[in-house]
């Protein structure tokens, strides 16, 4: 139906015949985004069973007994400073300051260690008071959701520190700086998943 | 709150003795001499001809998605032998165990076999299948040279694998779960299933499931980012929309199966309290959470074959598909109504009338699309000139069969009359009327459609219409009993039975299933001849079936870069509509084209993984520990190679061509071009 209009040289029309590469991992975020989504709804699904189960006590400890919220304050503290941090490097990496970018990395990681250790002696505390996972469904639920994004954290941190590494020996090529995007998208995501954790089991169950 | 309640957990063994090793099933000890001397005769012969260079050079490590697609076919293949197995056993102990007779199969043995005939049929038949299909054409159908992640899919690849093998090994060592394929709580849970069977299930799933879920972003990715210039949404094949949609689901729903089988495991391994029967677990939300991801799965299922359909309707008809945007539409209505279904599955939880209406009529309105995909595919082929090929005939049947087992599962929407007919042998042969009747015979018209692109040659006729008729007379002879039975109110999963008036109806059904074991043989006859006879099928135009979308521009086999230039697209059926335009392949001017590297990465990841769930399987917990830290440790140590890519040379893709130029010709090909 178009012949007309591409009589002159068909094959021009329907083959580009001076394509050049593709700069290479240009559909890397994209990917490491719905990988994101992913993630999300495993917290989702996670979050449903807090909210079905969270109420099923069994005649144990509930949320009043074992919540501190000045510890999880500083909790949450310690992770929005975390993410601060990381846009800091993400800045320098902008402006291509290895020093800084791993400087700031560095911050990033303490802060996400200290996040990790209140969130284990707080572990400790509640199994110590006999508020252990296998106590009731709530306790289950608790340490599932909470686990979980502590999980993240970790792996998070892992995957830190060998990025330090690479950035070190490697300096901020390319495929560096992707990997930095998606360890920050990574990181502030499990920022924002936190929030819902704070929001949701702690404010939320001293409420109840 | 009950702690495992086996026998005693070594440090070094685990649980593991040599107790578990089924010796006293004289079936399952048959079964692995046979294995044994296939296994031992196959890999006796791969080394006898020096192939495991080849294997792992071309084939185990390649990120091309062309050989991922194979391989993937394959594997659903070996599998699917395995599942039809069950089936047939399963069918034999029903026609048996009449009039006092327990049939052969005790019920450890029997339970076992229902179990792993729908674990694998469902996550190790019909998932390889479509994701193999989706792997090998959604690039070529784009105009693109790979997948976005070409490393990540040659992974997917390797996990999904990894999860069959742990299912393989539960047959030898051990058990497999004998609760049903959705292996629903508390029969689950520790208390009622102590052994390794339900371990097996979550372990081979959690694997092959980060396969497919990282399989399904990278194809998003790949139909969002990778499609040729020119080619909008709304120009693209029906099978790459159909796909990108089944893909969607994938990255949608799997992440919840994931959770909840994390859920059932901790359940299991620690003690907590998500599904179990006191201390307030509620078996209920797994059932819920289990079909939030199981209905979405079954659109996952049949999405991509609605594609496949579409494309050669419209192929075999010689016209363009009647109602492309309807047909656009429909499927994306069926993505987002799949979500809102699930609870269908378990009216009779007690939920309510509202609860139960919402849900009753949310799954009749899928009809409403999936109806106006039959009247796109019954007016395409209106007034068009019909040619009756394999891929054609397995199209039409799909269409009679698929629409008694659509009207069925209406049926069974209405909520009053599935309580009559829940877990029932009339749902049985519902979901195995879609499931075969779409995904099944629709896996078959592809194979038959594009086994020529892949492989250069056509499938034999002779064979493949003895398989088309066996399967499809084996089909209604098969199920159709089912329904009869379902209606009197036998359920499923039954395995001896006291009212001897049924026995005919299990003759008939068993009767069924033994021809389309006839057609399962005339199948693999079909591909046996058909390799064996290739130079007189050979088919060089590339183009055999006067295709219409743009993997019908490449050679058969397409070269391992697919396009030596980019196609740019002006409208559906791209390629078509260059046939029209009389477009010439350019036969100069070749560039060297830029491709990623192949990888054994995948292959040992997956492995680690087969061992770390073996190990979690059977509590050997060190083993557990030092697989994953391996697992872990090697996923970083990759990360540390850059070096990922290489072009190939403008030459080798000249010499391509030009090999290519000279079987168009009628030339005889050069060798080593």
């Amino acid at each position: 139906m178009q012949s007309n209009t591409a009589a002159a040289d068909p094959t021009a029309r329907y083959y580009d015949l001076h394509e050049h590469d593709h700069p290479e991992g240009g559909s890397t975020m994209l990917g490491f985004w719905i990988y994101l989504m992913s993630d999300c709804l495993i917290f989702a699904i996670l979050f449903a069973c807090y909210a079905v189960l969270g109420g099923n006590l069994a005649a144990g400890p509930g949320p009043k007994d074992l919540f501190d919220l000045n510890l999880i304050a500083l909790n949450t503290a310690m992770l929005l400073f975390s993410s601060i941090t990381y846009g800091f490097a993400m800045l320098a990496m902008a402006r291509g300051d290895k020093q800084k970018v791993l400087l700031w990395l560095g911050i990033t990681g303490l802060f996400g260690l200290a996040f990790l250790s209140i969130e284990l002696y707080e572990f400790q505390h509640m199994i110590h008071l006999g508020a252990t996972p296998q106590r009731s469904a709530f306790l289950s639920a608790f340490f599932t959701l909470v686990g979980t994004h502590g999980l993240h954290v970790t792996f998070g941190l892992i995957w830190l520190v060998t990025l330090m590494v690479q950035v070190n020996r490697f300096g901020l090529k390319p495929a560096n700086q992707r990997r930095l995007m998606c360890l920050s998208l990574f990181w502030h995501f499990l920022d924002v998943i936190w929030i819902g954790v704070f929001t949701f089991v702690y404010l939320m169950g001293m409420l109840r | 709150m009950s702690a495992p309640a086996t026998t005693e957990v070594s440090p070094i063994f685990g649980r593991l003795s040599l107790d578990h090793l089924p010796l006293h099933e004289p079936i399952v000890v048959a079964t692995f001499i046979v294995v044994l001397i296939g296994g031992g005769a196959l890999l006796a012969l791969i080394t006898r001809y020096k192939l495991w260079g080849m294997l792992w050079n071309d084939w185990f490590t390649s990120v091309d998605h062309k050989k991922i697609g194979i391989m993937y076919m394959v594997l659903g293949l070996v599998m699917f032998l395995r599942g039809f197995a069950d089936a047939i056993m399963m069918r034999l102990q029903q026609v048996m165990a009449f009039n006092g007779s327990e049939g052969y199969l005790n019920a450890h043995h029997y339970d076992q076999i229902f179990t792993a005939h729908g674990v694998i049929m469902i996550f190790f038949v019909a998932m390889p299948f479509i994701t193999g299909l989706m792997n090998y054409i959604v690039p070529l159908q784009i105009g693109a040279r790979d997948v976005s992640f070409p490393f990540l899919n040659n992974f997917s690849f390797w996990m999904t694998t990894a999860g069959a093998v742990l299912v393989m090994v539960s047959l030898f060592v051990g058990e497999f779960a004998q609760t049903g394929w959705l292996a629903y709580p508390p029969l689950s849970g520790i208390a009622y299933s102590p052994n390794s069977g339900v371990d097996y299930y979550i372990w081979a799933l959690q694997i092959a499931g980060v396969g497919t879920t990282l399989s399904g972003i990278n194809l998003i990715v790949t139909i969002i980012k990778m499609r040729a210039p020119g080619m909008s949404l709304m120009r693209m094949p029906v099978f790459t929309w159909t796909s990108l949609c089944a893909n969607v689901l994938i990255v949608a729903s799997f992440p919840v199966l994931t959770a909840v089988l994390a859920l059932l495991s901790l359940d299991r391994y620690v003690g907590t309290n998500f599904f179990t029967n006191d201390f307030g677990g509620s078996p209920m939300m797994y059932v819920n959470l289990i079909w939030i991801w199981g209905h979405p799965e079954v659109y996952i299922l049949i999405l991509p074959l609605f594609g496949v359909f579409s494309e050669i309707t419209s192929t075999f008809s010689g016209k363009r598909l009647f109602g492309y945007t309807s047909m656009v539409y429909a499927t994306v209505c069926i993505t987002i109504l799949s979500y809102v279904v699930w609870l269908h599955h378990f009216f009779t939880m007690g939920s309510g009338a509202s609860v139960n209406s919402f849900f009753g009529i949310t799954t009749m309105v899928i009809s409403i699309p999936t109806g106006a995909k039959l009247f796109n595919w019954l007016f395409t082929m209106y007034r068009g000139r019909i040619r009756f090929d394999l891929p054609m005939m397995w199209t039409i049947a799909f269409m009679l069969t698929f629409v008694v087992g659509g009207m069925t599962g209406v049926l069974l929407a209405v909520p009053p009359a599935d309580f009559v007919l829940h877990n029932s042998l009339f749902l049985i042969a519902h979901f195995h009327n879609v499931i075969i009747g779409g995904v099944v015979f629709g896996v078959f018209a592809a194979i038959n459609y594009w086994w020529p692109k892949a492989f250069g040659y056509k499938l034999n006729e002779f064979w493949g219409k003895i398989s088309f008729w066996c399967w499809v007379v084996g089909f209604w002879l098969a199920f159709m009993p089912l329904y009869v039975l379902g209606l009197m109110g036998v359920t499923r999963r039954m395995r001896v039975f006291d009212d001897p008036s049924l026995q005919i109806w299990f003759l008939i059904a068993g009767l069924g299933a033994l021809v389309i074991a006839a057609g399962i043989g005339a199948m693999l006859v079909q591909f046996a001849v058909s390799i064996w006879k290739r130079d007189e099928l050979r088919e060089v135009s590339g183009d055999p079936w006067e295709g219409r979308t743009l993997e019908w521009a490449t050679s058969s086999p397409p070269p391992d870069y697919n396009f030596a230039f980019t196609p740019i697209i002006h409208g559906h059926d791209a390629w078509h509509e260059m046939k029209q335009a009389g477009v010439k392949r350019p036969l100069s001017g070749f560039r060297a084209i830029h491709m990623p590297k192949n990888t054994g990465t995948g292959v040992v990841l997956a492995a680690l993984s087969i061992v770390c769930g073996f190990a979690l399987v059977w509590y050997i917990w060190w083993l557990a520990a030092l697989s994953f830290l391996g697992i872990v440790g090697y996923a970083i140590w990759h990360t540390f190679n850059y070096d990922r890519d290489f072009h190939i040379p403008a030459e080798t893709v000249a010499a391509t061509e030009e090999a290519r130029t000279r079987q168009l010709a009628g030339q005889p090909a050069v060798q080593g071009a």
